[in-house]
């Protein structure tokens, strides 16, 4: 390989990560400029210009520490729902022969290209009119509750557990329950993680769905909340750039940090998998 | 080895068909082990409840005089046959949505393709850096539209960042605010956000390119460039039919950017999109049956879409 390639590509690379960093970098910058400064000494950070006021700012405005309480519970009961029962159609789709299996793991793989924009109306009608979900973090949480890329990388986790693992449990006498607890359960732990990272991003980021099911301030996930300031009500801030930013900084903050740190478990092969079926 | 192993298990399983088909008399009606439809029972309830049935009311919705009403009451809603549809094509707010999404779908869907092709063969290659690269690419990705919206805004306002920058050669009024430049903006919005994950797949799609290829194009005295068009490119084709499908659907569904970017859909409607009109008509003004009409219309434009994608990408595979 020559050289001159290695720098190409080097060169790509890295423009490319800057394209895709600069943003955030200059999300966190904006958030602590007192004054919006928007030239480009402005990209650097100013001593003289540093504040934290507009965390206090949106706070007075939103209630930070709420908004970031209800994404938690939002996004907890998809996981939560999306664990369990995708472990389960998981290693049923893997390892079990029942009738229905291959229609069932068809929809798992069509639900996918669903656009939910068309469900939108319907749901919203059975939910909020019928159901009186509105205002109400089951509502929020019920079009979201099973992931069915998680379903996937659950099924294809199970798949490469050679079979005659449980045919030997079957053999031994055990029964179908006490195989699913002792030994599927146990062995998937490892597929845990990056289901519960996957199904992260959907519910901390939707906008869409709480948006039109919430209309309370105090149950609104932060995204909503952040939103709805920056849509109405952000000109009457004093720095309304500097109040949003540092909004964006706190919604983004947790994503960014899990993702971080666990980076390696959101690999290309596991996703991959998901969604190629 | 975890590819072996998994191989293995599904040439063991192929032995006894799955689903049950009725080579065999023998078997019981709910098939081997009926416990797995017990264990799928949560899922196939969501699926139905949350996808098959809002489905199809979204269809009967379309070809009905539907309103809101309170629950319980009984009310007459008559089927109205094409009304809906009649009405969603004569206005032109929402011809121009359309109009809007077809011309974001023409700079996001190749721009996308392109794009994170040429960083997940980069990336692939790569040795120093390679997790902080990896990790760059996907925090866009992994974060929420409504807070990069906020920078974007300030970086494309007025006199943001990027006009500075730019100097004279800035569009004036500025980009967002532009008639020509709102929608493009927002198409590229659109790709940096969605890009990680795109590169993702191709990365994953790169592995099962065999080295021997690249070996033998390179034996055949083909260059770097070269072996990307004749070798790369045609052994990630699964993953290019994927990608296309993926980044049109999400296009299609383009929502929260054109209502936070642009104050919905500004200036004068260049930058709406056939969802937003689904929520402007739907639940601000009260007639989701023009909703639902307008989505169906949508779907069907994107399963045109897509069929055409296959067609000239020329995938069978998925």
């Amino acid at each position: 390989m020559s050289r001159g390639q290695n720098i190409l590509r080097g060169v790509v690379l890295t423009v490319g990560a800057l394209v895709f960093l600069f943003p955030f970098y200059y999300m966190v910058i904006g958030s602590l400029q007192a004054t919006p400064d928007p030239t480009v000494a402005g990209a650097f950070p100013n001593p003289a210009n540093l504040t934290l006021d507009n965390y206090g700012d949106i706070n007075s405005r939103i209630n930070l520490l709420q908004g970031l309480l209800n994404s938690g519970i939002f996004t907890g009961g998809v996981i939560l729902c999306t664990v369990i029962f995708g472990v389960l159609v998981g290693y049923a789709l893997a390892q079990l022969q029942w009738r229905g299996r291959g229609v069932t793991f068809a929809l798992a793989l069509l639900v996918q290209v669903v656009p939910f924009q068309l469900l939108m109306i319907p749901l919203y009608v059975m939910i909020a009119r019928d159901y009186g979900l509105a205002d109400n973090y089951l509502g929020m949480i019920l079009p979201f509750a099973i992931n069915s890329t998680a379903v996937i990388i659950f099924r294809q986790y199970f798949l490469q557990i050679p079979k005659e693992l449980f045919d030997a449990a079957r053999i031994d006498g055990a029964g179908e329950l006490r195989i699913l607890r002792r030994i599927a359960l146990p062995l998937v732990r490892p597929a845990l993680l990056t289901v519960v990272l996957l199904t992260f991003i959907g519910p901390w980021n939707e906008f869409l769905w709480p948006f039109l099911i919430t209309k309370e301030a105090s149950l609104q996930p932060l995204a909503v909340s952040l939103a709805n300031y920056l849509s109405n009500v952000a000109a009457t801030a004093a720095n309304p750039f500097g109040a949003v930013l540092a909004g964006a900084c706190v919604l983004a903050g947790p994503a960014v940090v899990l993702f971080i740190l666990f980076q390696r478990h959101f690999v290309s092969n596991n996703i991959g998998s998901g969604v190629k079926g | 080895m975890s590819q072996s192993t998994a191989s293995r298990t599904a040439a063991g399983r192929s032995t006894t068909p799955p689903g049950g088909g009725p080579r065999r008399s023998k078997r019981p009606l709910l098939g081997k082990n009926p416990f797995g439809l017990l264990l799928s029972a949560p899922y196939l309830v969501f699926v139905l409840a949350v996808f098959a049935y809002p489905l199809v009311f979204a269809f009967w919705m379309s070809f009905h005089d539907y309103f809101f009403a309170a629950p319980g009451a009984d009310v007459d809603r008559p089927f109205v046959g094409l009304d809906n549809f009649r009405e969603v094509l004569a206005d032109p707010a929402i011809i121009r949505s359309f109009g809007n999404v077809g011309i974001f779908l023409l700079i996001n869907v190749p721009l996308t393709v392109i794009l994170s092709l040429v960083l997940a063969t980069a990336l692939n290659k790569a040795v120093r850096f390679r997790t902080f690269l990896r990790v760059a690419y996907y925090v866009p990705y992994v974060t929420a539209s409504v807070a990069v919206v906020g920078v974007w805004i300030f970086l494309f306002s007025g006199n943001g960042l990027v006009n500075q920058i730019l100097g004279p050669l800035a569009p004036d009024p500025a980009w967002l605010i532009n008639e020509d430049w709102a929608m493009p903006t927002i198409a590229i919005f659109v790709t940096w956000k969605g890009l990680g994950f795109f590169i993702l797949l191709y990365l994953a799609a790169l592995q099962n390119v065999s080295e021997e290829l690249y070996e033998a194009a390179s034996t055949d005295g083909a260059g770097k460039i070269r072996s990307f068009f004749s070798v790369t490119v045609p052994g990630v084709r699964p993953a290019t039919v994927l990608v296309l499908l993926l980044s049109t659907v999400t296009g299609a569904n383009l929502f929260t950017e054109p209502y936070l970017l642009t104050g919905g859909g500004g200036p004068n409607g260049a930058s709406s999109s056939p969802v937003l009109m689904m929520y402007q008509r739907g639940i601000e003004q009260g007639s989701p049956d023009t909703a639902a009409a307008i989505g169906v219309i949508l779907v069907i434009g994107v399963l045109i879409l897509a069929f055409i994608q296959r067609k000239l990408a020329g995938g069978d595979e998925t």
